[in-house]
């Protein structure tokens, strides 16, 4: 019974997998295609060659990736805390607040866009800056981190509250308290709601294309404004060696992790 | 789990404060904020010139280039935020909009010698009869692209895209502009200027094209007629050149009725904070070799004399991109409308679309 | 840990930029070009109810799909072991890096004739065209919200203890009492977060439709998208209400929720 359990769970997240990754076998595919095409003309690897020479797109990806990491991080920061302060609210306040949160999410990206380009040119007159990477940045956090209270709020009401209060009763103090049984009891929520901000800001284009001002470009823009013309394959060849790398990491860390597994096993 | 991320954004952080340190530089440079459409100049890719990169080292500066996706977002951009932009590519219509707005400076011309070198019908346009304000960077006409092995006889006109036989084979352009300006100049109407009542008998008539259509569409035209997968599509020139030599099934043909004639040129925007450093780069843009190689990234057709020189032959007397004069006298630009009408315009479209 | 404090600096923040924001959309809907107050936008929206109503059946049928689809995985996910389990969740959010535009250009290309998905359907008999449809709609819906459904179900059922399954096996409840009794009363908070983050952005997405879809697919999104470029009034209309909907959605779904939760 548990084998045929076992078999069947396996060859479901196999089925999964294969769903979410037939897209990016050919997204792999065409970053080796020898021309600027969707019809397959031959195996080549220029297109890596081309995007180490092209510094537009190298820069992008550096903007990108820095926004993406910084605002995830910050997000979830500042989405954790949201999230606790807000459980401890009384519930008419509660639901209030939680329903302001998700306002960003829920308006569509648009809107957001073009309300934030407004703000920040009223503003930016006004105190005299452009638009620039501290928009964009501040932009994003603004719609990672409702993700973050989604993300960590049901962590919260899952959690069972008398620990806390036995760790208080043991001694510890409220921060001790805290770190030793409630952060363990939401990290999972953390840190998908970590994930989930890093993936939406990598990805963004409408606010960001809004909020960036005359010197800032990141890849979402690169990429979207090429659709007048085509998608050159250079960027097949950028998400392909992301993908490697991240691919390789995963390896890597997953090998440590189940050698420091099994070492506990046979202690 | 923890260890997975930190690993991971300590090694991304590594890598792009790598990333960052190749283009570093301590001296403190002159900068100019460049905007223009995606994948307009030559990149350096197979050995071309870099464009930026090359104006970059010869001047010593720093080009902040960025891109925008269509005449209306810079549009919006360049006049709800204060955004200093230092030189723009923007399309006729629009740049006599801006022009009507009071949104450009003129170009002292002393700071553009190269200026000779363009074509002297082109030196004066519709939308800037003095020439005052822009410098054309690019021109083409829009053509009907077709299948040979899908389509029997040779099409003479785009009325072949109202053809019944091939539904659900037939692709047309998802902006309100170009598909109307085709819908009109079938029906006798001339699309440089419109009214709203041109606008409702272009109306109509694609809402009787859309149940042939197989889709509406802009860059996905390239998917689909290299794929084999429709039959019939209008297109910009150059892009139908480069399909035409990615499928060998494709031709094209330049409709009887004639058809939209576009120019990008190049604008120094009011916004402007180094108005001479964009006077440089306006210059340097039409350096023969330089304009030579953009025009071959792009695929359009070029107005600068001195680079058309340097072309291949088989590009000069190719009649997709360098058509006679006796097409040409047929062709149409677009000038601005007013913003009701615009507006009116693209609603109505959207609404045939729904 | 009983204090709001912690919130503080985010409510801050939300005054800012959420609030700001959400007040300019208001006074947009409700006013005219020339700032005087008015009705007409909402009158001039209500052409739109069909493309409306359109996007949430697509919205709330891409939600279910997803819902339907992550729920075992998030099961199967919290029952592994911790290693695993991490692998999964990387190689669930894996694909969601690759720039969206690639993802739906893979798709056009494995959907149209000849493409490798089609060519797999045609084998099995079905010759019907997959790009181009509502349903290459829902499956690039489906395909692009996946993980952000499996995120939260998971990270709930993580918490979900087997000896609380055991015991009612122990008790002699079959499958579906476990499942009805025990599981998915737990799982509750994870799936209203779930369906929150999938709901809402597929209502008003878009150009996924723009890719996939045939010319009768326009979603309420790409209209908006379209609109609010050149008349904020009639776009700010068609947002709020698209937002008053999506709220009382959610209001219900979290009311519902919090019974399902109070029970178990």
């Amino acid at each position: 019974m548990r084998s045929r359990r076992k078999i069947g769970s396996k060859i479901y997240v196999a089925l999964v997998m294969v769903f979410l990754y037939i897209p990016i076998a050919v997204l792999i595919l065409y970053s080796f295609n020898d021309g600027k095409t969707s019809v397959w003309k031959g195996f080549t690897l220029k297109w890596y060659y081309e995007l180490f020479n092209n510094s537009a797109i190298m820069n992008s990806l550096y903007n990108t990736l820095i926004i993406a990491v910084l605002a995830a991080v910050i997000s979830t920061l500042l989405g954790t805390f949201a999230a606790i302060g807000i459980y401890n609210m009384k519930k008419p306040v509660r639901s209030l607040v939680t329903t302001v949160s998700n306002i960003p999410i829920i308006n569509p990206e648009i809107v957001t866009g073009v309300s934030f380009m407004l703000l920040f040119t009223f503003l930016g007159t006004l105190f005299n800056f452009e638009m620039g990477f501290a928009t964009v940045l501040i932009a994003h956090i603004s719609f990672c981190t409702p993700y973050v209270i989604l993300n960590v709020m049901p962590k919260l009401r899952q959690m069972d509250y008398s620990i806390y209060e036995a760790a208080l009763d043991l001694g510890c103090n409220q921060r001790q308290a805290f770190f030793k049984t409630i952060m363990p009891e939401i990290m999972p929520g953390v840190i998908s709601g970590l994930l989930m901000s890093f993936t939406y800001s990598l990805d963004d284009f409408v606010i960001t294309y809004f909020t960036r001002g005359p010197k800032f470009q990141t890849l979402p823009i690169e990429i979207y404004t090429m659709l007048k013309r085509r998608i050159s394959p250079t960027i097949n060849a950028l998400s392909t060696l992301l993908f490697v790398i991240t691919i390789a990491i995963l390896i890597i860390v997953n090998i440590r992790e189940r050698k420091t597994e099994k070492e506990r096993m046979t202690d | 789990m923890k260890k997975i991320l930190s690993i991971a954004l300590s090694a991304v952080m590594a890598g792009t404060a790598a990333l960052a340190c190749t283009g570093c530089d301590s001296q403190p440079k002159e900068e100019i904020n460049v905007f223009n459409w995606g994948e307009y100049v030559s990149n350096g890719e197979d050995g071309t010139l870099d464009t930026i990169a090359e104006f970059e080292e010869r001047y010593n500066v720093k080009v902040n280039y960025t891109n925008y996706e269509s005449n209306e977002e810079m549009y919006n951009l360049l006049k709800e935020s204060n955004s200093s932009y230092d030189v723009i590519i923007p399309s006729d219509y629009m740049i006599s909009k801006l022009i009507e707005e009071d949104m450009l400076e003129k170009i002292n011309f002393d700071n553009v010698p190269n200026y000779k070198n363009i074509m002297d019908k082109y030196k004066t346009t519709d939308f800037d009869p003095n020439g005052e304000y822009s410098v054309p960077y690019s021109w083409g006409v829009v053509a009907l692209c077709y299948n040979k092995t899908m389509v029997e006889e040779k099409p003479t006109g785009f009325d072949v895209l109202w053809d019944k036989d091939y539904s659900g084979n037939i692709l047309m352009f998802n902006n309100s502009r170009d598909a109307m300006a085709i819908a009109m100049k079938l029906k006798g109407i001339t699309p440089t200027t419109v009214t709203k009542d041109d606008i409702d008998v272009a109306t109509k008539y694609l809402s009787e094209q859309k149940p042939l259509l197989k889709k509406y569409v802009m860059d996905q035209v390239f998917t689909e007629m290299e794929g084999d997968q429709a039959a019939l599509a209008p297109y910009y020139a150059g892009d139908i050149a480069v399909m035409m030599t990615n499928n060998e099934n494709l031709d094209y043909v330049l409709p009887e009725e004639g058809s939209n004639l576009f120019i990008d040129s190049m604008c120094i925007p009011k916004t402007t904070q180094n108005k001479e450093l964009a006077e440089k780069f306006i210059n340097y843009m039409l350096d023969a070799e330089v304009a030579k190689a953009n025009a071959e990234y792009l695929g359009y057709s070029t107005p600068n004399q001195a680079a058309y020189e340097l072309l291949d032959d088989e590009v000069k007397n190719n009649e997709l991109i360098y058509p006679s004069d006796e097409y040409l006298s047929k062709c149409y630009t677009f000038s601005d409308l007013p913003q009701d009408v615009y507006d009116y315009m693209q609603n109505e479209f959207l609404k045939v679309q729904l | 840990m009983k204090s709001k404090a912690p919130s503080c600096p985010y409510l801050l923040w939300m005054i800012i930029f959420t609030i700001i924001p959400l007040a300019m959309v208001i006074y947009y809907a409700f006013t005219d070009k020339s700032g005087n107050f008015t009705l007409q936008s909402f009158a001039d929206s209500l052409f739109y109810t069909d493309v409306f109503v359109r996007s949430l059946w697509i919205a709330l049928l891409s939600t279910a799909i997803c819902l339907l689809i992550a729920y075992p995985l998030s099961y199967i996910m919290s029952r592994a072991k911790s290693s695993t389990r991490n692998v999964i969740t990387m190689l669930i959010m894996l694909p969601m890096w690759m720039n969206f535009i690639l993802r739906i250009y893979a798709w056009v290309l494995l959907l149209q004739n000849d493409g490798l998905v089609d060519i797999a359907v045609k084998l099995l008999g079905l010759d019907v065209p997959l790009l181009g449809t509502t349903g290459a709609v829902v499956l690039g819906m489906v395909y692009n919200f996946l993980p952000f459904m499996v995120l939260p179900i998971h990270s709930v059922m993580l918490k979900i203890d087997n000896r609380l399954i055991e015991a009612a096996e122990d008790l002699g409840a079959n499958k579906v009492r476990i499942f009805s009794k025990v599981v998915f009363p737990l799982s509750v908070p994870g799936i209203i977060s779930g369906i929150t983050m999938v709901f809402v952005p597929t209502a008003s997405t878009f150009l996924v439709a723009q890719y996939l879809g045939g010319t009768g697919d326009k979603m309420i999104g790409d209209v908006i998208e379209n609109i609010f470029q050149r008349d904020k009034n009639v776009g700010s209309a068609i947002s709020l209400a698209l937002m008053v909907i999506i709220l009382i959605f959610i209001i219900v779904m979290n009311k519902f929720g919090d019974e399902e939760a109070a029970v178990a």
